[in-house]
């Protein structure tokens, strides 16, 4: 009963919420180019569904390689800071600027840098993707249990052991927390950083086709790209959580 | 007062250990202790048994005195921590595989052997189970298991059996007492139970707190322990009165 009030409960409000607004704008008479109803919404993403598809790859493809480049190098950059406290202590606090320095800021700078467009796109996203996997990776790795790292001690473990049997497994459920964050986060990057950019002809991402769309007033376009970005950033949410769950169901406590 | 014709396994020689800051846990700790001996520490929390318990396995250097083995101890060394310890990610088997694995044994010998030291500590069947899914006696039996899977000369303690509930202490203290009997590895058991130490061990070195000093060696003869049913014997008793005596006095000082 509960599982089915924790899918059937939300989905009351989401209907609720979608038959207020479409209700809402038939009443009041709004114009589309203000706000368009959810029924015309779908439409409009049915109709554009093929003009779309482009820019949905487009956007997909940078912020799933921005995630992978975040996870691979936060990974490596958070193993280095365990073996060694000085190269940790020297390069940390640059991790830390580069993640709180926003995104916006420095945009400009790497689309003038960046050969193409898209390594730039790519650039900002993993800016914004890789610091919650370091951070976390990096407190897993030190988190081990001091008594199994004794016991690794007494049984003269490597250091190459010690990192593989016990650092690493340790810092699983760390990393797999970080990465579900970055998930969204590279998809953010993706977006902001292409905001930042403008628009880009034909081959370019979603937000490009928000910002288009903005331009040339037509709302209920704008409604169904933007209807496609959260549906891509849940999807990244759902599929991040399962490989977590796959992972982690037959020791660790949180994965439920 | 070791028995006559014993080899000397380690002693210790006015060993102390003072931490930065100033802290001295122990303070000239001579003692020596014999191959096949059972002995337990036994002083109340803080007085630091568990301190001069890592020093003999070798996790913490002594700032004082020195010890010295009588034999090669590389790798024969066991130690059961407080908690059982298990790695979560880990089987059953895979935890007690751990210590042959880290010391380059070709996996199926080590998954033999770990078999092999599960049985022994009655756990064949729960070779495949997750750590999470077993009880606090399990996983203590699990965690002895692994002490025991290298064949260790000398087996180290530490409150094992603080953590678990008086019926399950009871049973692994008997079990204990099984399989030191059956393989005689020397084994130093900290502890703060009277009961507990009176039951185990042969000899019982009495700590006084801050800094850690042996106060006071009883000893439990054998023939005492070969009793049926020991724990309610009246010799089990009297000895109990002894170390508690000798406890009190210990924590008087």
């Amino acid at each position: 009963m509960n599982r089915a009030l924790r899918i059937l409960a939300p989905t009351i409000v989401g209907l609720l919420f979608l038959g207020g607004w479409e209700w809402l704008v038939q009443a009041r008479d709004i114009p589309p180019y203000i706000l368009p109803g959810p029924v015309l919404i779908g439409q409009t993403l049915v109709r554009d569904w093929a003009s779309l598809l482009p820019s949905l790859v487009i956007t997909a493809q940078i912020t799933f390689a921005a995630l992978f480049v975040a996870a691979t190098l936060g990974l490596a950059l958070a193993i280095l800071f365990a073996q060694s406290r000085v190269v940790e202590m020297s390069l940390y606090p640059y991790a830390v600027i580069l993640q709180v320095t926003p995104i916006v800021a420095i945009a400009p700078l790497i689309i003038i840098w960046a050969d193409n467009l898209w390594l730039a796109l790519l650039i900002c996203a993993w800016i914004v993707a890789f610091f919650p996997i370091l951070a976390n990776t990096t407190t897993g790795l030190n988190s081990v249990d001091p008594n199994l790292r004794d016991l690794f001690r007494l049984y003269r473990a490597s250091r190459w052991q010690v990192l593989v049997r016990l650092q690493l497994p340790t810092a699983l459920p760390y990393f797999l927390a970080g990465l579900r964050i970055s998930g969204g986060l590279s998809l953010i990057g993706a977006i902001v950083a292409e905001f930042v950019a403008g628009t880009g002809g034909s081959s370019s991402g979603l937000a490009s086709r928000i910002l288009e769309t903005g331009y040339q007033l037509q709302i209920p376009r704008m409604f169904a790209a933007l209807v496609l970005v959260s549906a891509f950033g849940i999807l990244i949410f759902l599929c991040l959580t399962l490989v977590s769950h796959l992972l982690l169901r037959r020791w660790h406590e949180e994965a439920k | 007062m070791n028995r006559p014709g014993s080899v000397s396994l380690l002693r210790l020689d006015a060993v102390g250990k003072q931490f930065p800051g100033g802290v001295t846990a122990v303070e000239g700790v001579s003692l020596d202790i014999a191959e096949g001996d059972f002995l337990a520490l036994l002083g109340p929390s803080g007085c630091g048994k568990s301190t001069l318990l890592r020093m003999i396995a070798g996790l913490i250097e002594p700032s004082e005195g020195r010890l010295a083995w009588g034999a090669d101890m590389a790798g024969r060394i066991g130690f059961v921590f407080q908690e059982p310890t298990l790695m979560p990610w880990a089987t059953a088997l895979r935890n007690v595989a751990l210590p042959l694995e880290l010391a380059g044994t070709p996996r199926a010998e080590a998954e033999r052997r770990a078999r092999e030291a599960l049985a022994r500590v009655d756990l064949t069947g729960f070779e495949s189970a997750w750590p999470r899914t077993l009880s606090g006696g399990m996983k203590m039996r699990v965690s002895i298991a692994r002490a025991l899977v290298t064949r260790p000369r000398l087996l180290l303690m530490d409150e094992p059996f603080a953590a678990l509930d008086e019926i399950t202490r009871h049973r692994l203290n008997e079990d204990l007492l099984r399989l030191w009997r059956d393989e005689r590895f020397t084994t130093v058991f900290v502890t703060h139970s009277t009961f507990e130490s009176v039951f185990l061990a042969e000899r019982i070195l009495v700590m006084s707190p801050r800094p850690g000093r042996i106060a006071a060696e009883l000893h439990v003869p054998a023939e005492d322990r070969a009793t049926p049913e020991f724990r309610t014997s009246s010799s089990y008793a009297a000895h109990c009165r002894a170390v508690s005596h000798a406890l009190s006095a210990a924590m008087a000082a």
